[in-house]
């Protein structure tokens, strides 16, 4: 990796923590919870590189490490997402 | 077509996805919509990865997925909400264990294929990726045994406990330096990873069990950060906007937490907190309470116009929530104006209430934020404490020597009548005296939350 695309990714870095501290800072408490698990699912955004670690063919160690990656990250993106829409789905307005 | 191209356009898709499923997570009436929103973002760059040349073996990806996807299901489906806390903890675990495990197997690949040259700066990422991922993992472990109680909740404190930490940071900044400089030793690298795993445990273990609310949304923050660096490892952007909204988010409830507290954020990362208060409770040694029985406590009740039931962890531990509930509609079936006081730290993870509440049925425009109901006790004429105590303890005002001093706290003591439902006089997670408990006011209902008050709703009904 070159010291440009360093920058470009740094820059990316720090652009989507200002989006994410705008869009996070007014929630309301009673999301404290869904907004917790709902954003612990998105971290399990590593599965994508748990995919192409778990890519190659035949059985090198990076790639038993990658499916393990891969099988915790899947837990933690599936387990997350469904939890956060349950929690959700009882969240309700009085009739 | 290119493959490349597509596989960049998904990424970017799902960025635009997860960044505008965040913003719907932020409001009630769209909040469901939005974690929908963020799970399609994700199945999306899984399927854009599966495009890229380097994934050969799918009959293992997709067992491995199946495998993790079932379990994950059936997980969410049978946890009870009162455990949502260690929930939350464990998948935050695995995410960063994942991270770690992704940055190892990129660095053996390089280290190992490629003519044993690595790149200072993914040197540098993979360091940082393995170091966060792996506090992330272990401390996210600790702090689920804790929750679980397999784990002994209070803070764990040793002497040199501060020292000790200290130097495995400075071992592992060495190492980082020496991996950097010359990344084909492994026994290095190995080196980070077992000492990284080892303070994850260190820094968890002296925090106690009222301090999770902090150290859950920290460690989430940082399984957002070990994400974000493992992006930087693979030079993919995703990974990065992902972990930093899930980064910003994490640091953003943990001040939220921290200043419900009053405490600083390395006030409460240095741990032992409620271990060497002793010097305070002695004041309170002449405290003289005041009993109240169930059927005393329906007539009260009966004879109310407005309630507000402040709940605390004891109401999660004693899974009050459904018996609560039902208290509820007796008493708006009889025109009594009911109304839920909600302090910010209530529980073991940021919105725990909320969330039992919520499963119990109870609308959550009844749930009241401290700072908008606390007003409101001087109106009111019965506060209704289940399970909480020191989230109620006015000493936060009145003692500077408090150790909660200055702790925003519910001015339950300004309603007319409280009553505190309680199992015993032990005192709070603080380890002080709750001089409310004294005051001329205040009853206290002794006994287990879901017993005593089906036993009120009973003689309630009778009335």
């Amino acid at each position: 990796m070159n010291a440009e695309t360093l920058i470009i990714l740094l820059y990316v870095l720090v652009l989507a923590s200002f989006v994410g501290f705008e869009l996070i800072a007014k929630v309301p408490p009673t999301l404290h919870t869904p907004l917790m698990s709902g954003s612990n699912a998105i971290s399990g955004i590593t599965i994508v590189g748990a995919i192409v670690a778990a890519g190659p063919a035949g059985l090198p160690v990076s790639k038993i490490l990658g499916i393990a990656a891969l099988f915790l990250a899947t837990l933690n993106v599936v387990g997350g997402y469904a939890v956060t829409d349950r929690m959700l789905r009882m969240f309700k307005k009085k009739k | 077509m290119d493959l490349k191209l597509i596989i960049q356009v998904s990424y970017l898709l799902a960025s635009i996805l997860f960044i505008v499923g965040i913003k719907m997570l932020g409001k009630t009436a769209t909040a469901r919509r939005g974690n929908i929103l963020s799970a399609v973002a994700m199945l999306i760059a899984v399927l854009a990865t599966l495009l890229d040349s380097q994934v050969l073996s799918f009959t293992e990806i997709f067992i491995t997925i199946l495998i993790g996807s079932a379990v994950g299901t059936y997980a969410a489906q049978k946890i009870k909400m009162t455990q949502m806390p260690e929930m939350v903890g464990i998948l935050n675990g695995f995410g960063g264990a994942s991270s770690v495990l992704v940055a190892i197997s990129e660095y053996w690949k390089q280290a190992h294929n490629s003519g044993l040259t690595m790149d200072a700066i993914v040197a540098v990422t993979v360091v940082l990726s393995v170091i966060i991922g792996s506090i992330t993992f272990t401390g996210s472990m600790v702090a689920f045994g804790k929750l679980r109680g397999l784990i002994n909740g209070h803070a764990i404190v040793f002497k040199g406990q501060h020292l000790i930490n200290a130097m495995i940071l400075l071992i592992i900044l060495v190492l980082s330096v020496l991996v950097v400089i010359n990344p084909n030793i492994e026994v290095w690298m190995m080196g980070i990873l077992f000492l990284g795993l080892l303070l994850g445990v260190l820094v968890v273990i002296p925090i106690g069990g009222a301090d999770m609310p902090v150290v859950i949304s920290l460690l989430n923050s940082y399984s957002g950060v070990a994400a974000c660096t493992t992006g930087f490892v693979l030079n993919n952007q995703v990974l990065i906007i992902a972990g930093a909204l899930v980064g910003t988010s994490g640091i953003i409830l943990t001040q939220i937490m921290c200043k419900a507290m009053n405490r600083s954020l390395a006030n409460v990362l240095m741990g032992g907190f409620g271990q060497t208060v002793g010097t305070s409770s002695t004041s309170g040694e002449d405290i003289v309470v005041k009993d109240i029985g169930v059927e005393e406590t329906a007539m009260l009740f009966d004879s109310a116009s407005s309630v507000i039931i402040v709940p605390g962890y004891g109401m999660a531990v004693a899974q009050a929530q459904h018996v609560v509930r039902e208290l509820t509609d007796l008493l708006e079936k009889k025109n009594i104006s009911v109304k839920f006081a909600i302090h910010p730290v209530a529980g073991r993870m940021p919105g725990h209430m909320n969330v039992l509440l919520a499963e119990a049925n109870i609308p959550y425009d009844k749930l009241i934020e401290m700072d908008d109901i606390n007003d409101e006790f001087a109106n009111t004429d019965i506060a209704l404490i289940i399970g909480a105590n020191d989230v109620v303890n006015p000493a936060a005002h009145t003692n500077p020597q408090s150790p909660i001093f200055g702790m925003p706290v519910l001015n339950v003591d300004n309603a007319r009548t409280v009553i505190v439902c309680k199992r015993s006089m032990n005192a709070g997670y603080a380890g002080i005296e709750n001089e409310l408990f004294g005051y001329p006011n205040c009853l206290m209902l002794f006994g287990d939350a879901k017993s005593t008050m089906a036993k009120v709703v009973g003689e309630l009904k009778e009335l």
